[in-house]
Parts: C-alpha cells; structure tokens; sequence
C-alpha cells in the first residue's frame, strides 16, 4: 500500500467530490431556472418537461455537439504541436487538410485508401466469422443437454473479461518465444511465426483477437433469437418432412432476422469503430496493421497534427453515415422511434 | 417414447447403443455436438487459464515455455507484490472512485429526463430520440481530439475533473433509451391515481415510478458502470501522472515491461477480471435484455 498515501487519496477525493457538488449544484440551479422561465414568462404548458430535460441537453450540448462543432472548426485550421496556441484559421487551411488525407500519407508512409481497404476486409472477415461462429455453436446449444449451463458460462467468458485485460493478455500471448501461440506451434511441429513484425500475421493475430472476443455476443443473441421461436413451427415442418438445413433456411432464420439483423448492424460499427484490438495487438505500431480509427489516433496523438486530424474524423464520421443512412433506408429500421 | 419404435429385441447391444435416439437424433450426432462445445469452451477458456498459470509462476521462472495450468513450482508471491508493493491498491482506488461517481451521476439525468420522453408528447421528442441514437455511432475515437484540444484549453488534463463529467454524460443517449423502453411498460394510471390523491408529478415520481423502475435503474447503472470502469482511450489522453491512473493504464505500464513484470500483470488482471467477469455473468441476462430493450424493440 505503499503508494496509496493518504495525500493522493485526500486530493482525488476532493477533485472528484468538488466536481460532484459542482454538478449538483448546477443541475438544481438549471432546472430551477427552466421551470421558472418556462412556467411563469413563457407560460409554457410542459414547464415540467423543459425542467426535466434541460440538465440532460445542457450536458449533451456542451460534452457532445460543442466537441464536434469545434472539430469542424478545428478541421479548418492548421494546428499542431507547433501551432498548438496560435492556430490560424483559414478556407485554404480546411482545403489543404481534405486534400492531404487523400493525397499525401495519413501516418508516415501508409496512404488513406490502403487503410480504408483494410478497414473494411477488417470488417467483413470479423462480421463474417463472428455470426457464423455464434449462429453455429447457438445452434448446437439449442437442445437439451446435460452440461448446458456449463457451456454456456464458459462460453461467455471472453465477452466478461474486461477487453483491455484480453487484449493485453493476447498482445503478450503473441510473444515469440514465450507466448502460447507459437509454443503450441512449435509443439505440433510447425514453425513460430513472428506475430509482431510480420505485417500479415499481425494483421491475422488482431483477427483472431477479436474473433476470440466477439463470438460470444453474437451467441447469445443468435441463442435468445432462436428460443423466441415456437416450437410449433419444427414440428409442422417435420411431419412436412423438411430436413435440418432445410429446418434452418426455411424457419429459423428468417424469424431470427428481426433480432439478427440489428445485431449484425451494431457488430458492423462496433468493428469498423474497434479502437482496444487493433492498437494493443500492434504492438510494434506497424502502419500495416492500422484501421482508421487507430491511424486518427496516431495522426492525433503521436504525430500532434490536430487540425489534419479534425478532417480526418469528419471524413471517417462521414463514411459511417452513409453506411447507416443506407441501412436506415433500406431496412426501414428507426420506424419504431417515431411512435 | 421414441426409443422404442427405434429398438428392436433381435439386436445386440452395442447395435442397440449405436442407433438409439435422443429426441429425434442420433447418440453419434449427439457426441459430435458434445465434443465441438467441449472444444469451443476450451478455446474460450485457454487464454484466461493462461493468466492464472504466469500469475502463479515465481519471479525467476516468468519466462518458461511451460504449457501446463498450473506451474509445478506455484507461488503467490506475484499477489503479494501487487497487493502491497505496486500502484495497483491506487489504480483500484481512482477507478472505483471515478467509475462510482460518474454511474450515479449519468444515472440520475438519464432517469429523469427519459420519464418526460415517456409520459409526454412534445415537440421535437422524436427528433432528439433520434439524436441520441445517431450520438452512438459516433466513433470514441473521433471524439477524442476536440475533448483533447478544450481539456488543454480549460487546463483539464492530469485532473479528473474533465472525466468525471465526459463520462456522466458519454452514457446518457443509451441510458435514456433503456429507462425510456422500461417505463413505457409501467401503466399510467398508477400515476394517475396518485394524482388524483393530490400528489405531485415529481412526487409521483420519486415515490411511484422510480421505485417500480428499480431493475431498469440497476441494468442502466451497470451498463455506465461497465462503459467508465472498462474506458481506456479518454483516460489515455487526459490522464498522464502516475499518481492519477487508473487501472487500464497501470496494467498497460506494466505489460509494457513485458520481460519483468509478467507475472505482476497476470495478477493484477487477475484480481480485476474475477470480480468483474463474475458480476457480468451474473447480470449479462438483464444486460442483454436490456440492450434488446433499448434498441431492438424502439417504442
């Protein structure tokens, strides 16, 4: 216990306490305000939901859209480690900064459209092997078993295990000599494979990383999916004569479509948008093994260019947009908010 | 009852063995099922054995090749560095103390404003429903740099403070949709009822609906706990002293000296993971019936 003094103890106690009472504080005054600006000057008849909401859009205007307004904002100046007090503003700024992105290397060597590419293979190999992955082994828990629940807490272990603890133990399991992977190589009489360096294998290591992490999620809803569906359905079809394939294509998977498909639609952001996987795998920062949003990282954080940066998170916000918009459109999906 | 049409008395056992079914399938099917789930948990499991068998090792035998669970010469030393020689008590204590504050905090706005989206129909509800959707696909990542330059600006950085309040309010949009999905599911009238009885609408509920709502409260503070507890990229960029870390940057130091500090590392994830995975296993039912709730269903 030798570094949790009682000095440190007493100074975050009192940052994190003051913050508290700071927000308490404002909360109440905020919504004191409201209600009384919007019950006794507007006259307004929903002064109760005014109060109710005002703490909640003030919070999110100023820790979510004011952050993005200033990236925007950001994306046309030319700050940097070296401009970091006295940015300047300008059209041209803006313009050279969406030029650079797609003309002149993101990181040190590695162009935009390479990382594009390999952020979307990275993508469709993890959304492909997570849902055939979980489809399948939901598929075999579907029955009675004797060691059912057993399975099913194992199974889930590596969606429990907090996700920086995994990655760094896996970062560590892929050491060369003395990480697990290549000594069960070497054990099986196949050669160890330089997991770190090689920019194909690790690329294929941060793959199976979160294969590894990702299956058990799509298991447990592609299970809960598949118990929804009556039983009824099987036993008509098997007195129909329909084989288990044919049991599968025909019921279960369509019925499963409504609870699979936003599911499969989260699986895609949540990749595309995986940060811990990518940046703890890659141990060595090979640029080979960056997705987009590690490559913003390191142009943000290691290479200190914050005004290129800001365009680059617009054109990677950009990118999803249109991915969600045309999911939105095609799969009538949302239609259920506007009740 | 199917056993029996399947059995015939002229066949030896093992024939007998070999062509009995189980619910409609075959023993051999059925092994096969057995032995694939047998395989899968222990890929699933393996890399979490993994950690316990270096945690378990003795400083001067951190690098074996050794394959085995548990190592023939186990010692506890590893724990005993970590609990009472390393920064290990303070990366706990900071994170607790941060993770607890902000879980409540993101909590109690998120409770209240989801009962004005429940119970009223106004102007701009829809479109601020959707707002907070569209707030989730923003990637944390892109967040980062602008939360960077103004928490330097408002000289925020080595100070929990911009934290604190980043991730009370990070956890809101889905906070609102949960709490929004439970009580649309609790019936007016109970409300209804009290006020005809004279009470208040915010009487009504903290007295009524808030109590009723008791799971949809633990499933959301869960969820903000889990998102805080669990953040390594914003207390990345703000917090760089050593004294101020929390856990996922003090496990990231010690991996990092990969050579010396194996073993430290193992035990440290170790005495975090337990508690944490076992608290998920025990709740991940609500979890995910809550993120169904949220998302899937809508209104």
């Amino acid at each position: 216990m030798k570094s949790l003094t009682p000095a440190i103890v007493g100074s975050s106690l009192g940052q994190v306490g003051s913050t508290l009472l700071f927000l308490v504080a404002g909360v109440i005054l905020v919504e004191l305000i409201v209600y009384f600006l919007s019950s006794r000057v507007l006259k307004a008849r929903n002064a109760l939901v005014h109060m109710l909401l005002a703490p909640a859009i003030i919070g999110l205007g100023l820790l979510v859209v004011y952050p993005i307004a200033w990236e925007v904002v950001l994306a046309f100046s030319n700050m940097s480690l070296r401009h970091f007090k006295d940015p300047t503003f300008s059209f041209g700024q803006a313009l050279s900064n969406f030029s650079l992105i797609f003309t002149a290397p993101v990181l040190k060597q590695v162009y935009f459209f390479p990382v594009f590419l390999r952020t979307i293979l990275w993508t469709v190999i993890q959304v492909v092997f997570h849902v055939t992955l979980g489809l399948g082994l939901a598929l075999l828990l579907n029955r009675r078993l004797l060691l059912k629940g057993i399975y099913k807490v194992l199974l889930v272990i590596p969606w429990a295990i907090p996700q920086v603890i995994s990655c760094l133990t896996w970062r560590g399991e892929y050491h060369y000599e003395y990480g697990f992977v290549n000594i069960m190589l070497r054990t099986v009489g196949l050669p160890a494979i330089q997991w770190k360096s090689s920019a194909l294998w690790n690329f294929v290591a941060m793959n199976i990383t979160n294969i590894w992490l990702g299956v058990p999620f799509m298991m447990v809803i592609c299970l809960g999916a598949l118990q929804s569906i009556s039983k009824e359905y099987y036993e008509a079809a098997k007195i129909d004569g329909a084989t288990g394939w044919r049991r599968l294509r025909s019921i279960s998977l369509p019925l499963m479509a409504p609870i699979l498909t936003p599911a499969v639609i989260l699986g895609v952001i949540w990749t595309f948008n995986n940060f811990n996987v990518p940046y703890f795998i890659n141990e060595n920062n090979l640029e080979t093994s960056d997705i987009l949003v590690t490559a913003l990282f390191r142009a943000a954080f290691e290479y200190n260019r914050y005004g290129f940066s800001a365009a680059f998170a617009i054109v990677i916000f950009l990118i999803l947009f249109v991915f969600s918009a045309f999911y939105v459109r095609f799969t009538g999906a949302l239609k259920s908010v506007r009740g | 009852m199917e056993q029996k049409t399947v059995l015939r008395r002229d066949r030896s056992l093992p024939v007998r063995l070999l062509t009995a079914r189980i619910e409609g399938e075959s023993i051999w099917f059925r092994l096969m099922v057995n032995l694939i789930l047998i395989a899968a948990c222990v890929i699933a499991l393996y890399p979490a054995l993994r950690i316990l068998s270096v945690s378990l090792r003795p400083n001067d035998r951190l690098l074996s090749t050794s394959l085995a669970v548990i190592p023939p010469d186990a010692s506890l030393q590893n724990y005993k560095s970590v609990l009472f020689e390393k920064d290990f008590p303070l990366w706990i204590w900071n994170s607790l103390l941060i993770t607890i504050t902000t879980s409540l905090v993101g909590l109690a706005l998120s409770a209240t404003s989801a009962y004005a989206f429940s119970r009223w129909r106004f102007h701009g509800r829809s479109g601020f429903l959707l707002f907070l959707l569209a707030t989730q696909m923003i990637p944390a990542a892109m967040m980062m740099v602008p939360l960077y330059i103004i928490a330097a600006r408002l000289g925020l950085i080595n100070s929990y403070r911009g934290l604190v309040l980043s991730y009370s309010v990070s956890s809101i949009p889905f906070s609102i949709w949960i709490m929004k999905g439970y009580y649309d599911t609790i019936p007016a009238s109970l409300e209804e009822a009290a006020m005809i009885d004279g009470a208040s609408r915010m009487y009504t509920l903290y007295r009524i609906v808030l109590p009723l709502a008791a799971p949809a409260l633990a499933v959301v503070f869960l969820f903000n706990f889990m998102n805080a507890w669990n953040d390594f990229l914003l207390a990345r960029i703000m917090l760089q002293r050593p004294a101020m870390l929390t856990w996922p940057l003090g496990l990231q130091s010690l991996q990092q000296l990969f050579q010396t500090q194996w073993g430290a590392y193992a035990a440290s994830s170790l005495l975090i993971a337990i508690p944490v995975g076992a608290l998920f296993l025990v709740t991940s039912k609500w979890l995910v019936s809550g993120l169904t709730l949220g998302s899937v269903k809508g209104d």
